[in-house]
C-alpha cells in the first residue's frame, strides 16, 4: 500500500498561478488593457485559504486522473448548492455558518441493519482515501477534485440490503432556518437524489468528506457528499441526512422540477443534449476555449457495462 | 454664460450620460483585471454582456413613456444614444460567444441556434438589431422617410421580447431576475397599447389633428 507522505506544499499552491495566469490573460489583454493598464498593474488576488481541517490517515486510492486539479479557491467559490443561494458565488458566503456537528445520518428501508448514525460512527470502520476525479456540471463546465472520501459499496455492505434493494435514495438536510434558499420553493425541497443499487455499488462512486486533503466546506456539501463522476454534478448529493433503500426508482428533486430535462440517470453523455443546450462541449474551469466532453465524462471504460441494453436517449 | 435648453442637453447632459453607459464596461474592465470575475469569467462576462443588453433595451423603451409623462421634450435627444448602447453591449455579448463560447465554430454554432429555443430567439433578436443600428443616422433617416423608418424601428418591440424571453428560458430554476425584466417590459409596452386604445376612442377630427406625442394623460 501506497502512504502518502503529506507535504508542506500543497498542490494548488503550485498550480494556482499558472491557471490563473492562462484564464486571464485574454480578458485582461483586451477587454483590460485600454482602460486600466494606466491605472493599475495587474495585481493576482490570492486564492482564498484552506479553511478545513486536515484528514488524517488518507491514502490514495484508485481511478486518479492525471489531470491538473482545479485550484481549492475556484472548487470552494464556484458553487451550485440552491439551499444556500441560486448564485454559483452566494454558497461560499452563505454556508459560512452552517452547522455540520453534530451530525447524523439515518440509514433505513430494504436493509436488514436499518439505524440513525453519528456522523464519526458512519465514517470510523473506513480508511479515508484520496481519488481525483472529473466533475461534469449539467451547465457544461467542468472541474477536476481531489475528493477524500470512502468507496460507497463499502459502506453499503456494513447495512446489509436485502435483495428487495433495488434503489439507493439519499436526502439532503432539511433546515430552512439555515438553509436560507428552502425558504423559497425553487426547487421542491427537501433535495433528494437516488441512484440505482448498482450504480451505487459501483467502485467509482464514493462518499465524501474531504477534499484537497481537509474536510468538506460547507459550501462543497459538508459535511457527507455523494460523488458519482460519469454523472451529472446534480446528482452528487450535498449535506446528506439519510440513505434509504427501496423497490421503486426515487423521484429525485431535478426530476420534479423539470422531468423533460433531468432525467433520473443524468449520465454525462455528449450526444445527447440537454433541452436547452449542448452538452458535446465543456469548460473546465481555469481554460479559455471550451473542451469535448466525453462519453460518461471519460469513465466509459468504468461504467458503459452498466447501460449496455438501455437507450440513453430515453433513460436520460 | 448663458445656455438653451437644446445646448444644454447637446453638451452636457448627453455626454454626461454617454460616459455613464461606459461604465458597466469599465467595471467589467476592472474586475477582469483584479481576478472579480470569479472562477468562471467568460461565463460572467458573457451574462453581464447580456444583463447590460437588455437594460438598455428597456432604458430605451422607457424613453417615449417618461417623455410624454412628464413632458421631457428633450429625452428625444438621448434615445439613439441610449438604444445604440444597447447594440454595443449586444455586440459585446454576441462576439463572446461566436468566438469564445463557440470558438468560432460554423457547425456547432448553427447546431446550437437551431436545436436551442434559448439560443434562436437571441441570436435573431441580436440579428434584428442590427438594420435598427444601421438606419440610426439622421442621413438614413431621411433616405427612408419617417414613416418607414418608424415601421422599421417598431421591431425594437419584438427584439425586447425577444431579449426577456431568451433570458426566461436560459434559467434553470430560479426565475425571479428575467420575470423582474419581463414585468418591466410589459409595463412599458402596455402603456404604448394603452395610449394608443385611448386615440382609438377619440372621434376621427381629434386624432388626425394630433399628434400622438402630444398626449398626456389628464391632470
Amino acid at each position: 500500500m501506497l502512504i502518502k507522505k503529506p507535504s508542506d506544499i500543497r498542490p494548488s499552491e503550485i498550480l494556482d498561478q499558472k491557471i490563473y495566469l492562462t484564464r486571464r490573460e485574454f480578458i485582461r489583454n483586451t477587454v483590460g488593457a485600454t482602460v486600466a493598464a494606466a491605472l493599475m498593474p495587474p495585481l493576482l488576488a490570492p486564492h482564498s485559504v484552506y479553511a478545513g481541517t486536515k484528514l488524517p490517515g488518507v491514502r490514495k486510492g484508485p481511478f486518479g486522473t492525471s489531470e491538473e486539479p482545479t485550484p481549492y479557491g475556484d472548487v470552494t467559490s464556484y458553487n451550485n448548492f440552491y439551499e444556500f443561494g441560486t448564485e454559483k458565488e452566494q454558497p461560499v458566503i452563505m454556508a459560512k455558518n452552517f452547522r455540520t456537528k453534530p451530525w447524523t445520518v439515518t440509514v433505513e428501508g430494504e436493509v436488514n441493519k436499518p439505524a440513525v448514525y453519528q456522523l464519526e460512527d458512519f465514517i470510523k470502520p473506513h480508511t479515508l482515501e484520496e481519488r481525483i476525479y472529473r466533475l461534469r456540471c449539467v451547465e457544461a463546465w467542468s472541474m477536476v477534485i481531489p475528493w477524500v472520501g470512502i468507496p460507497l459499496a463499502d459502506i453499503i455492505k456494513r447495512f446489509e440490503p436485502t435483495s428487495k434493494a433495488k434503489y439507493v435514495e439519499f436526502t439532503t438536510l432539511h433546515d430552512p432556518a439555515q438553509m436560507p434558499g428552502q425558504r423559497r420553493a425553487i426547487l421542491k425541497w427537501t433535495y433528494v437524489e437516488g441512484l440505482r443499487i448498482d450504480e451505487a455499488m459501483h467502485p467509482l462512486t464514493m462518499l465524501a468528506v474531504g477534499l484537497y486533503g481537509e474536510t468538506l466546506p460547507n459550501q462543497n456539501g459538508a459535511p457527507l457528499r455523494l460523488v458519482v463522476p460519469w454523472k451529472y454534478g446534480f446528482k452528487n448529493i450535498k449535506s446528506i441526512v439519510k440513505i434509504r433503500f427501496l423497490e421503486k426508482p426515487p423521484v429525485t428533486a431535478w426530476m420534479t422540477a423539470g422531468p423533460a430535462e433531468y432525467g433520473f440517470y443524468a449520465n454525462v453523455n455528449p450526444e445527447v443534449d440537454h433541452p436547452r443546450w449542448s452538452q458535446a462541449r465543456e469548460r473546465r474551469i481555469g481554460e479559455f476555449f471550451k473542451r469535448k466532453t466525453l462519453m460518461f465524462n471519460g469513465y466509459a471504460e468504468q461504467v458503459a457495462h452498466l447501460y449496455a441494453h438501455m437507450d440513453l436517449n430515453k433513460y436520460f | 454664460m448663458h445656455m438653451t435648453q437644446t445646448e444644454w442637453v447637446q453638451r452636457v447632459i448627453k455626454p454626461t450620460i454617454f460616459l455613464m453607459c461606459l461604465i458597466p464596461l469599465a467595471l467589467l474592465a476592472w474586475d477582469a483585471l483584479n481576478n472579480h470575475l470569479g472562477a468562471n469569467p467568460i461565463e460572467k462576462v458573457i451574462r453581464r454582456t447580456g444583463d447590460w443588453t437588455l437594460r438598455f433595451l428597456l432604458i430605451t423603451l422607457a424613453i417615449t413613456p417618461a417623455r410624454r409623462l412628464f413632458g421631457w421634450n428633450w429625452l428625444m435627444r438621448l434615445r439613439r444614444m441610449l438604444g445604440l448602447f444597447a447594440f454595443f453591449y449586444a455586440c459585446l455579448h454576441f462576439i463572446i460567444y461566436i468566438g469564445i463560447d463557440q470558438s468560432f465554430d460554423v457547425n456547432e454554432i448553427i447546431k446550437d441556434v437551431i436545436k436551442h429555443k434559448y439560443v434562436t430567439v437571441g441570436f435573431a433578436s441580436f440579428l434584428l438589431l442590427i438594420p435598427l443600428a444601421a438606419t440610426s443616422t439622421n442621413a438614413m433617416m431621411k433616405r427612408l422617410g419617417g414613416r418607414r423608418w418608424q415601421q422599421l424601428h417598431k421591431s425594437v418591440y419584438a427584439i425586447a421580447i425577444g431579449g426577456v424571453i431568451h433570458y426566461l428560458w436560459l434559467v434553470k430554476a430560479d426565475l425571479r431576475e428575467p420575470l423582474i425584466y419581463a414585468a418591466i417590459l410589459t409595463v412599458l409596452l402596455g402603456y404604448r397599447l394603452w395610449v394608443k386604445q385611448r386615440q382609438a376612442l377619440l372621434p376621427d377630427t381629434v386624432r388626425s389633428s394630433i399628434h400622438p406625442s402630444s398626449i398626456r394623460p389628464a391632470k
